[in-house]
């Protein structure tokens, strides 16, 4: 009983955080470029608006294009509930479930594909194939991120590899996970989520034909996902296990606002990247990740 | 100690990897010359303890040498040459970047099999030494702009350096003067021939200069 309820506070404090992420990077995006910009909370008026929506579905689609963003949003919710959460733990722990988590988040982004080629457009093919070439490239560094922190910890379990630091690595680790946290939220050098010139977007050309509800599982999905890999961060790197809970739940949500900051501030201060450009950064944040790797291997 | 040291050698081999990826002619340049001041601190770092007139000399000298003067002579002669800051590589930036990584990663392992000196053997100062020569290697052969090649050979230069850190009590003042006495000067020279294969090729690509004309 207690499990459930703990279980469903969890579920709630993800479900009803996520979306404050990008409220909190659009305000410094505006606050940067001098303007007042949208309010914090402004995910949450769009999420309210869009559930009261109806759906408009192109002839072509099979029942798949509803149920991709579908699938996709509650295999993003088990991946979050599979995360720990600095003091409090992990709700469901096993050995081994840091790999279920990598392949949760590859199942979202199967499924978000799947539901964009469901419309039948071309654009939207194209939009799959440019996010889905750039996973390749940002799952191979996340797989040595999480191979580095599992030899660094000897342990394949996400709530031991994660509450030491990854120790002498940790500013490589720290780099290369950044860069991945930009790549696969498709934030500025990878792709731009304000952007409406349709030939350069990746992320967005995906979601072009959804609406209602679907979208809005979409991009309340988005923004579990990027909260997620803000908190895989902030725990890979500081050693939350060796403070006291009360300053480990201050340092992870003091963690994560300065990771959310900091996309804002790198979304405001650089251009994005030309495409050919893209898998020179995707492979440097990969070689970030290996040489952590080395160095837990080589000085434990 | 021997960590203070391990971490600028680590800070050096990253700075190979930022040449090897960067493709903008200014960033080469800033990437190897930073490298050459953050191992003209070497020295003084091995030899705290034991702190002589000799080695504040080299490691003054290098640092003013590397740092300041042979960057900006090669940016003197981009300025005179007019230089567009684009890089051609014969071997893309994702490749060469792949083969220093894995250069990097060949050389620690082999430093491990190699009988160093015990004092030696847990530093990174030989397994740096090998990965910045190796870059310098990539740099010259994957790179087509003069200037480009000689920033290899400038990192293959300091990866040279940090080799003979190995012997710093037996080496001469007088070598380590020379040698970077030989290096100011040949860039200077490079410098001045970039702008003659300017002024006769239209550009800066290696490349032409195979084909002989009457």
């Amino acid at each position: 009983m207690i499990y459930t309820f703990e279980l469903i506070l969890r579920l709630a404090i993800w479900l009803l955080l996520a979306p404050l992420l990008p409220g909190i990077i659009n305000k410094v995006k505006a606050w940067v470029a001098g303007r007042r910009g949208p309010p914090v909370l402004q995910l949450y008026y769009d999420l309210a608006k869009l559930w009261r929506k109806g759906v408009v579905m192109s002839t072509l689609a099979s029942p798949g294009f509803i149920a991709g963003p579908a699938v996709a949003w509650v295999a993003l919710l088990a991946a979050a509930i599979l995360m720990p959460l600095g003091p409090l733990g992990s709700a469901l722990s096993f050995r081994g479930d840091v790999l279920l988590l990598i392949y949760l988040l590859a199942l979202a982004r199967f499924c978000t594909a799947w539901a964009a080629m469901e419309t039948g457009s071309a654009f939207e093919g194209m939009g799959a194939a440019r996010e889905v070439s750039y996973a390749v490239l940002a799952e191979a560094a996340i797989i040595a991120a999480v191979l580095a922190l599992s030899v660094h910890t000897r342990s394949v379990s996400l709530v031991t590899m994660l509450s030491p630091s990854a120790g002498a690595g940790a500013a490589l680790l720290a780099a290369g996970l950044f860069t991945v946290l930009l790549a696969e939220n498709c934030r500025v050098p990878f792709d731009d989520p304000n952007t409406h010139l349709e030939l350069t977007m990746i992320h967005e050309v995906m979601v072009l034909d959804h609406s209602g509800p679907p979208l809005a599982a979409i991009l309340h999905g988005a923004s579990v996902k990027l909260l997620l890999f803000s908190v895989l961060l902030v725990q890979a790197v500081v050693p939350l296990g060796n403070l006291s809970a009360p300053l480990a739940g201050a340092a992870l949500a003091g963690g994560v606002l300065a990771v959310t900051i900091g996309v804002g501030l790198v979304e405001s201060l650089l251009a994005r990247l030309a495409f050919r450009r893209v898998p020179l950064l995707l492979t440097t944040a990969f070689l970030l990740c290996l040489f952590a790797l080395l160095v837990s291997w080589n000085w434990k | 100690m021997n960590g203070t040291v391990n971490l600028v050698i680590g800070l050096a081999m990253g700075l190979n990897l930022l040449a090897l990826g960067s493709s903008r002619l200014p960033t080469l340049i800033r990437a190897m010359s930073l490298q050459g001041v953050v191992l003209g601190v070497m020295p003084l770092l091995i030899e705290h303890e034991r702190l002589n007139w000799q080695i504040l000399a080299v490691a003054v000298a290098t640092m003013a040498g590397k740092g300041v003067l042979i960057p900006s002579l090669l940016q003197r002669a981009m300025r005179a040459a007019n230089i567009d800051r684009e890089m051609e590589p014969f071997i893309g930036f994702v490749p060469s970047l792949l083969l220093g990584a894995g250069g990097t990663i060949g050389a620690v392992a082999l430093a491990q099999e190699l009988p160093l000196l015990p004092e030696h053997a847990g530093s990174l100062l030989v397994p740096g030494a090998m990965a910045s020569m190796l870059t310098g290697f990539i740099l010259l052969i994957g790179r087509a702009k003069a200037i480009s090649q000689v920033c290899g050979y400038l990192i293959l230069e300091n990866g040279i350096y940090l080799f003979g850190l190995l012997l710093i009590h037996s080496t001469p003042l007088l070598v380590e003067s020379g040698i970077l006495l030989d290096l100011t000067v040949g860039v200077f020279v490079i410098g001045i021939i970039v702008d003659r294969i300017q002024r006769a090729f239209d550009s800066l690509d290696t490349r032409k200069l195979t084909t002989l004309h009457e």
